[in-house]
């Protein structure tokens, strides 16, 4: 896995006529796990938007290298295919073995379902299995949790822990607690405008 | 790079050829055919007049069965996230705009021109007429392609996007209506090198011009 790092100085985000956070500074080294924290709204997602270069931010600098992966609420695999081969799409473009990827999430048995018949929970797992078997330095989580259960959870700690331990990084916007793998909490709030 | 493009087209070709998209991808083929059988039923079975007419309907027909499938090109992909994770990969909105141009076109083109042979049929178009009409579609089709997929990109996201792509992509096919359907009345290959002329014009724009829509639609 290549050297990843993160450094944005003075970073500001503006929503429509609103300025949501500014000023913020920040830098994640290689092996580092950050939680965003902050209410609905403080801009969790956006940050995390910002960090990956879909969103343009309203002022700041950021420099970044590490290849990069993303989950968030959509998982960017086709709702008619079988959770089999809309994850074989990814593994087409990514390389990474995505049956392995997909039983480390415990997906094994769901390989024929059709992605549209998958719950909240387990698309995100199968979102995570592509994230793993993408095999990105940089790790954007946004709301991880949500919709797995305390199983899926402890599951996720322990590949981002798994992550940051290879070398990897992680930046997880999250309202619920994830202080048992990150060690550095950011909260949005403190630089709510 | 070649496995990115080979991976995208695989995926496109999957969902707009034939019975791609659960049957979805042979709806325009169908629409064409219906629009084909039922003219004669409107004008009344008069033969010259279906004859002489009939050219200019199978274009109309093939316009509007282009139109069907827009709300389906760009949009599900920028919904269900794929634009953004193609975006982190560093695969270009203008490299994925033109590998659908390509698949969309393959999903109704050439399907098209084999269902205008039992058009042409129906209608009591002559063999001369059929080849100009066979190769206008040839040289026509493509354009509609290229025009769908950037009106679908520049519409994505809004609130009746599909209604208003049908709307802003019939005043920009009419050169090639115009040329497409005009060769049928003089039988000459000038009107077959316009409409290829355009078409090739409408190739050439639709990936930048589609994937600066895609990123503009980003939020």
């Amino acid at each position: 896995m290549q050297a990843c790092r993160i450094a944005v100085r003075d970073l500001a985000c503006r929503r429509g006529d609103r300025v949501l956070f500014s000023g913020l500074t920040l830098e994640v080294g290689a092996g580092e796990v950050v939680q965003v924290a902050g209410r609905n709204g403080a801009g969790k997602s956006s940050l995390l938007r910002i960090l990956a270069g879909l969103l343009a931010p309203f002022a700041g600098r950021m420099e970044r290298s590490g290849s990069l992966g993303l989950v968030d609420e959509r998982p960017a695999l086709d709702p008619a295919l079988p959770l089999g081969r809309a994850l074989a799409f990814w593994q087409r473009i990514d390389g990474g073995d995505c049956s392995a990827a997909a039983q480390r999430l415990g997906l094994t048995g769901l390989l024929d379902v059709p992605v549209r018949y998958l719950s909240t929970g387990q698309r995100k797992r199968a979102a995570l299995s592509r994230l793993i078997a993408q095999d990105a330095g940089i790790w954007l989580l946004d709301e991880p949790l949500n919709g797995l259960d305390r199983e899926g959870t402890a599951l996720l700690h322990d590949l981002v822990a798994a992550h940051a331990a290879a070398g990897g990084l992680a930046v997880v916007a999250s309202h619920q607690p994830f202080e048992i793998t990150a060690r550095r909490v950011i909260d949005l709030a403190n630089f709510a405008t | 790079m070649s496995g990115v493009v080979s991976a995208l087209l695989r995926r496109d070709l999957a969902r707009f050829v034939g019975g791609g998209m659960r049957g979805g991808g042979l709806l325009p083929v169908l629409f064409f055919l219906a629009v084909a059988m039922l003219f004669p039923f409107a004008v009344g079975p008069d033969a010259t007049t279906l004859a002489r007419t009939g050219g200019g309907v199978i274009w109309l027909a093939a316009l509007l069965a282009a139109i069907l499938p827009l709300d389906r090109l760009i949009e599900p992909d920028i919904e269900t996230g794929f634009f953004d994770q193609w975006a982190l990969r560093g695969v270009s909105e203008e490299l994925i705009v033109g590998v659908r141009v390509l698949a969309h076109w393959l999903g109704f083109g050439p399907p098209l021109m084999l269902a205008a042979l039992p058009s042409a049929a129906l209608l009591g178009i002559d063999g001369p007429t059929l080849r100009t009409l066979e190769l206008g579609l040839l040289a026509g089709t493509p354009g509609l392609a290229a025009i769908g997929v950037t009106v679908a990109a520049l519409t994505s996201g809004l609130k009746g996007g599909a209604a208003l792509a049908g709307l802003l992509v019939l005043p920009l096919t009419v050169p090639i209506l115009i040329f497409g359907a005009g060769s049928l009345a003089t039988g000459g290959d000038s009107g077959l090198a316009l409409t290829a002329a355009v078409s090739l014009v409408l190739l050439a724009v639709a990936p930048f011009a589609g994937g600066a829509a895609v990123r503009a639609a980003r939020l």
